[in-house]
Parts: structure tokens; C-alpha cells; sequence
């Protein structure tokens, strides 16, 4: 879901730091507000989960690869913004240092992985568990739901920025200058290979952290306020 | 001991166990993930290169370019995964010190 430089145009790459500036601004405040010295630690640990669940690469034999974000897990931790804050760190050391995302492409990258899938996955989260006692199985399938619901959710996304290239951009003769590929072609593509493969990665990996959590510290998985 | 111990512990394991990320990948023939080709895949798919991505994929340099040193690209897959080990190491650093940079300057002091 690492979308490189030069298949977002200028307009839409454009149009996602404007989005996420703003975003940005919001979670360092609400982080501000909330964040104590203590949790620093469990920010940074979020981070480099995200980061190295992201060098999984999971095969579709003879076809693509794809991965966990493991994003939905550091929200149901850490709360949405925090996650925003800490997702948005991995991915810009992944764009910077290894070419892993485009440096024009950040905005959009940190919107679908770092905003939409931390926030979608944990308000499904906490709609699913409201009121489910901390050692419940009931959790532990409220945090897998939700983590294949926001992974699939930011696929769909970047799909559909995929999928608007050639509209956007293209030469008289009709060849596309971005993505060459449109919506019909870059959704289905980028939506099924979440919904069948990499879905179900994001989703084990997050259910199996809140149910080994459950026993080993299960403060951290307590319903939080707001 | 501490939950946070753990959970180091568990991000040094992930980093061993990493290299199953590129290994897999190669045995089971899987290529690039959708929309991250290189201009020769997208020739190869669509018969020509975009012309604003060809003049813009090559616009960052990064350093390790795919998690890899520069020129080992032919380079077994052995020395990949090493690489890959040390990549994730790097990159862990890199935003473990970042965070606690970010934290110094949004969190509250005390419990």
C-alpha cells in the first residue's frame, strides 16, 4: 500500500499534505493533552511494531505481495492520534531512508495508513468491546474485525487514488502520465488482495497481541474514556 | 517483568525473524505489490512508462534503497537477508530515537 513517487500527480499528492498538515496538527495536540512521560516508551514501541510488521512481506504465489500495518493495534493501545503520530514516523523513515513509499506520495501514504486505518479500526474496536469484560473472547474478535475493517478500508483508498490517475492526468493520445491503471482496474486489485491475503494477516496478528495482552497486562486493553 | 520489557523483546524477534518478508516472496515467485513496479515492470505491463512517473520515481535517493546496500542487488539471498536484519535495525533506531524526541516534546512530566 506504499504508493512511490510518480503515480500520484501533482494534484493529488498535493491535496493529501494539505489533509494531513491539519491531521498532523490535531494529533499533536490531542497527544499533548493526554500523552504522560510514562508512555513515551510504549509511543516508540508502537512505532517500530509498525515498521518492522511492515517488512513482512506475504506472497500471493506468482502474484503480488502485501503486508500487516499493524496500525489498528497501536490504536486500540495507544488511542487513534497517538497511533497517527507514531504510524506517520514509520512511514516517513521508510519513504526517507529506504524507498519504501514516494517522498511526494507521504500525505496521501500517512492518510490512508496512519489516519484512516488507526481511526476506522479503533472506533469499530470500541464500538465491538463496549462494556465486554477486559478478559473476554468477545475482545479479542472486536480487535480482529476491526483490524481487517481498516486495513481493507485504507486499501480501498489508496485504490481509488490508484484509480483516479489516468482521469486526472493523461496525454491527447490517451496514455496515461501517473498511475496507468483506472478505478475499475486499481479497486478491484487493491481491495481484493486486502480482503483475501493481507486482511486476515492484520487481523491475526491484532487479535493475537490483545489476547496474549489480556493476561499479561490487561490495564492496557482497558475501555478508555473518549 | 515489565510489559514494556516484553514487547522489546518481541520487536528483536520480529527483527529475526524479518527476513522471512523477502524470503517467502522469492520462493513462492511472487513479484513487486500492486502499484509499486519499477519503470521495466510498467513497460512490461502497459507497453510504455508514464511520462510524469518516469520523471518522477527517480526524484529520492535513498540510501538503502528496498531495505538493501546499493549494488547487492545480485547478491545472494543470504547477504539480502543480512541486510534486511540490518535495515530493520537502522530503521527501528532511527524512529525509536525520533519518538522519543516527539514524546520529550508533547508529554507531561510525572505519572
Amino acid at each position: 500500500m506504499h504508493i512511490p513517487d510518480g503515480y500520484l500527480g501533482p494534484t493529488t499528492s498535493g491535496l493529501f499534505y494539505v489533509i494531513m498538515v491539519p491531521i498532523w496538527a490535531a494529533a499533536s495536540k490531542f497527544v499533548k493533552k493526554t500523552l504522560k512521560a510514562s508512555q513515551v516508551p510504549l509511543l516508540a514501541i508502537g512505532a517500530a511494531f509498525s515498521f518492522v510488521i511492515m517488512m513482512f512481506n506475504v506472497p500471493i504465489p506468482g502474484g503480488s505481495t502485501g503486508h500487516a500495518v499493524g496500525g489498528v493495534l497501536v490504536a486500540i493501545l495507544l488511542g487513534p492520534w497517538a497511533a497517527c503520530i507514531a504510524i506517520t514516523v514509520a512511514l516517513v523513515v521508510q519513504a526517507l531512508m529506504f524507498g519504501d513509499g514516494g517522498i511526494t506520495a507521504i500525505g496521501a501514504n500517512c492518510f490512508n495508513m496512519a489516519f484512516v486505518l488507526p481511526f476506522v479500526g479503533y472506533y469499530i474496536y470500541k464500538a465491538l468491546s463496549h462494556n465486554a469484560p477486559v478478559d473476554s473472547y468477545r475482545r479479542v474478535l472486536a480487535a480482529g474485525v476491526a483490524a481487517y475493517i481498516g486495513i481493507n478500508v485504507a486499501a480501498f483508498l489508496a485504490g481509488v487514488e490508484f484509480g483516479m490517475q489516468p482521469l486526472l492526468h493523461h496525454t491527447e493520445s490517451g496514455q496515461a502520465l501517473y498511475c496507468p491503471y483506472g478505478l475499475n482496474i486499481a479497486v478491484p486489485a487493491m481491495a481484493g488482495e486486502h480482503l483475501l491475503i493481507f486482511g486476515w494477516v492484520e487481523a491475526i496478528v491484532t487479535a493475537l497481541v490483545v489476547k496474549y495482552l489480556q493476561k499479561q497486562a490487561p490495564s492496557m486493553i482497558q475501555e478508555k474514556e473518549g | 517483568m515489565k510489559i514494556t520489557t516484553k514487547f522489546w523483546i518481541g520487536i528483536v524477534v520480529l527483527i529475526l525473524l524479518s527476513p522471512l518478508g523477502l524470503i517467502l516472496p522469492e520462493h513462492f515467485k511472487a513479484g513487486s505489490a500492486w502499484g509499486e513496479w519499477g519503470a521495466d515492470e510498467i513497460q512490461k505491463l502497459v507497453g510504455y512508462v508514464p511520462k510524469g512517473l518516469e520523471k518522477l520515481a527517480g526524484l529520492w535517493n535513498a540510501p538503502m534503497p528496498d531495505y538493501a546496500f546499493k549494488g547487492w542487488e545480485e547478491k545472494g539471498l543470504s547477504y539480502l537477508s543480512f541486510v534486511y536484519i540490518v535495515s530493520a535495525v537502522l530503521g527501528i533506531v532511527i524512529i525509536v530515537a525520533a519518538m522519543y524526541l516527539i514524546g520529550k516534546l508533547l508529554a507531561s512530566k510525572g505519572d
